[in-house]
């Protein structure tokens, strides 16, 4: 349920149209509603990018200690059309915190977009095997993997990818901080992320986001469910086919004593120990899915901040609506000489006395100006709040396309993994019995 | 043999067994399924002895139709034992009797004490100390059943214990009990005599070939006990696997229900998972019931030959004894009294008596354990096409509306 529009006055508020004009400004390619801009998936057709290496690097941070962080290599290649070849046409380092601050811009520009998440700060869900330090190489080559994924998420939305901010992190490696803090992104941050945690009371939310909200939090919950049990479950599935290695150990052992009996004992404990070490491959293909797991973990949080925004938006839209309704009353008021409303000034009236009609006029010239500009900013919110609902939905609408088809082959291809270890599982056991049966 | 390598037992063996070994109908272990005892299946269940040949087989004993009997003083299991023979030491063809696990345990004691110069196959464990088992649930019944059906059928096989009076009336007679307190009245000679010996001569060496089956036996005994601990960890670990396993499907259910296009392949997964569970679950039984006890009675085995093998040794000794008091005592030279013969004659039997057992016993291992571990082997292969058949299954569910698309 939409709140009921108060009458448009003035013109919409050019605060977040014009952020997004600029972008489109500077950006390399033309303006908005020209030619190949408004393809999805533009910039993958055009251009290849790819976080291809990692490196360790020690530095200074901003209190002058010295600290290690790891450095990720982008690389962008355009593709000609003709022959298919890709020129290399742009490489830059950026560390992880850069990419923080790429995305948390992305969010204060683009607050009506689920924005791509950016793969965990630190390692979770993770169970013995597998490290949760920041710096094992494990850890960081799925960083990798997941910058990667990040910026060609970015690349391939439709509106996303014209930012050029996003531009400029792709291809200005020196004073690109600057740049984006240029921008003046952290004020409108200040306002708008930090609420995102308050609560507050908005008296005609719209259902849809409501659904929405609800749906996301589900969704946090579940994933987080999965991947903490699959966790375990990968734990006590290692634990298993390890055990099996000791088989090995005590066949070789025991066909030292036989005779007819020692070679089948001898060849089947080979083939404990292929199966005991086979898991280590097969749950490191298993963290590919969990990864996919986490990365719709993450966007369902995206998801949830979106209906946040709009719940912002709706309580300001109240409270501005509010305020100029109240201040409508006080105008009334005064011009009629009856008082309903509680005010400092009708307190002070009582008080010391009824005020002059030289003031009375003054007041009310005063509060005519603040309803008149009230009732602009109303018009402008009211808009601002119907653009931000039709460009929302239509970017949830592509987003639950784009979850539906990415979380059905991750499913797929988790089977696929399940069947791979079917398979492998069947073919030791099938070579130790022929070993048995050769006893 | 000589060297410093201890000879394995196998070379004691005088013949090359080749490999006469049925092919079980069902794969499983030869104390088979409780169907009835027919002839023609009873065959197929028989391991075979190399000292008879298969068509002459002329005893047969099955163990089957375990029934619970409740009565004031207590609760117990008896078995059916079903013998046909057409030994004359049998008035009748056929015989059907019902046993109590006490009474298996009288006729291992008597066996024991009537043959003490051969190896008397071991019974299950008398009590179950660990855990929660129940005494009469269908699993441990069964299990024991068919422990107790080897048992019989491993001296049927026995070429001098299956001729033992004990165990004739064993599997005849209407009034066990009746015989049981007739006591001592059956002892064969060599029984007695042994019995006699009090077992305070101390033998100086054990000649190499017993030496070389005690040392065997050390090895294996303790090989087998390594394989017990790491059989019942793997099921420890499977179990735990499945305690999570059975929390994990269902959350892929819980998220179905928040989804549209994704609810059906998420159910699917869920399923999958559940009958993965089943088949984990499955494969954890079956390796508790079928394959830790066939261990735990080898070892148990092993640990009675080694006893037999001491009382082979104070036999020795006290005929090794009796000769160095012999050799002291001049006026008995130069020939040798009736009673030290008697002793040379007992350790003789004795020894070989002992080394055919052993040839017997080592095949019968060899066959035992070669079922035993393809059985094992088997389990898991089956258990991993159960999950093949779930997960191949859903492949089509989950690629569905992708096409449609």
């Amino acid at each position: 349920q939409q709140p009921a529009p108060l009458e448009p006055l003035g013109h919409p508020d050019a605060g977040l149209q014009s952020a997004v004009g600029e972008e489109a400004e500077g950006a390399r390619d033309e303006s908005p509603g020209e030619g190949t801009m408004t393809e999805n998936n533009f910039w993958l057709k055009k251009i290849e990018i790819s976080v291809s290496e990692a490196e360790k690097r020690t530095g200074r941070n901003a209190m002058n200690m010295q600290e290690t962080y790891t450095a990720y290599l982008i690389e962008t290649r355009s593709v000609e059309h003709t022959d298919g070849q890709s020129v290399l046409t742009d490489s830059l380092w950026r560390r992880y915190s850069e990419f923080e601050l790429l995305r948390n811009y992305l969010l204060v520009y683009y607050p009506h977009i689920v924005v791509p998440p950016l793969p965990e700060k630190r390692a979770e869900f993770v169970w013995h095997k597998l490290s949760a330090d920041n710096m094992d190489p494990d850890f960081v080559e799925r960083r990798r993997i997941g910058l990667e994924n990040f910026l060609l998420r970015v690349a391939s939305h439709p509106i996303l990818c014209r930012d050029k901010i996003f531009y400029l992190f792709l291809t200005q490696e020196g004073n690109w901080k600057e740049t984006v803090n240029e921008t003046g992104f952290q004020l409108k941050a200040d306002s708008r992320l930090k609420a995102l945690n308050a609560t507050f009371r908005v008296k005609n939310p719209d259902k849809r986001f409501t659904e929405l909200k609800h749906y996301s939090d589900e969704l946090q919950s579940v994933i987080s469910h999965l991947l903490r049990v699959r966790a375990r479950v990968a734990d006590r599935l290692y634990g298993v086919y390890k055990v099996h290695g000791n088989y090995g150990r005590v066949f070789s052992e025991w066909s030292a004593i036989e005779k007819e009996m020692g070679d089948g004992l001898q060849s089947a404990g080979h083939h404990m120990d292929v199966y005991a070490s086979s898991i280590d491959d097969i749950l490191e293909d298993e963290e590919h899915y969990a990864d996919q797991l986490k990365e719709y973990l993450f966007y369902a949080e995206a998801l949830r901040a979106v209906c946040r925004k709009h719940e912002l938006m709706q309580y300001d839209l109240e409270m501005a609506a509010q305020d100029l309704a109240s201040k409508k009353q006080q105008c009334e008021e005064l011009a009629t000489g009856t008082v309903r409303t509680f005010s400092l000034k009708g307190m002070t009236t009582k008080l010391f006395g009824q005020e002059t009609p030289e003031q009375r006029e003054a007041r009310i010239k005063v509060l005519e100006e603040q309803i008149n500009e009230g009732e602009q900013q109303l018009k402008s919110k009211n808009l601002e709040g119907r653009e931000f609902v039709k460009n929302a939905w239509a970017d949830i609408e592509r987003f639950k396309e784009q979850k539906n088809h990415d979380l059905k082959e991750a499913l797929i291809s988790y089977a696929v993994m399940q069947i791979s270890m079917c398979k492998k599982g069947i073919q030791v056991w099938t070579n130790a019995k022929e070993c048995f049966s050769k006893m | 043999v000589g060297g410093d390598s201890t000879p394995s037992p196998d070379l004691l063996m005088a013949r090359s067994f080749g490999d006469k070994d049925l092919i079980l109908p069902n794969g499983g272990t030869p104390a088979g399924t409780s169907s009835p005892a027919s002839s023609s299946s009873l065959l197929n269940r028989l391991q075979l002895d190399d000292d008879i040949d298969g068509e002459t087989r002329d005893l047969f004993v099955t163990v089957d139709d375990p029934k619970k009997h409740v009565c004031t003083m207590e609760t117990y299991i008896t078995y059916r034992i079903t013998t046909k023979s057409t030994r004359v030491e049998f008035d009748l063809p056929e015989y059907s009797v019902r046993r109590r696990y006490q009474d298996f345990d009288w006729l291992r004691s008597k066996l024991e004490e009537s043959q003490p110069t051969h190896l008397i196959p071991p019974l299950p464990e008398k009590f179950v100390v660990k855990g929660v088992v129940d005494r009469f649930s269908e699993e441990f019944v069964e299990t024991r059943r068919k422990a107790l059906d080897k048992f019989l059928k491993r001296i049927t096989d026995h070429p001098v214990l299956s001729f033992n009076e004990h165990f004739n009336v064993f599997l005849t007679a209407k009034d066990l009990n009746a015989y049981k307190k007739q006591g001592m009245a059956l002892l064969t000679r060599v029984g007695e005599s042994v019995k006699h010996v009090t077992g305070g001569y101390k033998l100086r060496s054990r000649p190499l070939e017993f030496a070389a089956i005690g040392d065997y036996l050390d090895t294996f005994a303790l090989k087998l006990g390594t394989i017990d601990r790491i059989a019942q960890r793997i099921i420890k670990e499977e179990i735990e696997y499945l305690v999570e396993l059975r929390e994990y499907g269902p959350v892929y259910s819980t998220w179905s229900a928040l989804e549209g296009e994704l609810a059906e392949p998420l159910e699917g997964v869920s399923a999958c998972i559940g009958n993965c569970s089943t088949a984990l679950e499955e494969l954890t039984d079956d390796m508790t019931e079928d394959f830790l006890p066939v261990l735990r009675e080898y070892i148990l085995y092993s640990d009675s030959m080694k006893s037999v093998l001491k009382k082979r040794d104070q036999v020795q000794a006290e005929y090794e004894a009796k000769l160095e008091a012999v050799a002291l005592r001049k006026e008995d030279r130069p020939k040798v009294p009736a009673d030290v013969e008697k002793c040379q004659d007992r350790m003789e039997c004795f020894n070989a008596d002992l080394k055919a057992d052993m040839e017997r016993w080592q095949n019968n291992k060899r066959q035992d354990f070669r079922q035993l571990l393809m059985g094992m082997a088997d389990k898991n292969i089956q258990y991993y096409e159960k999950c093949l058949t779930a997960w191949e299954s859903i492949i089509p569910l989950l690629q569905e509306k992708q096409e449609a698309k």
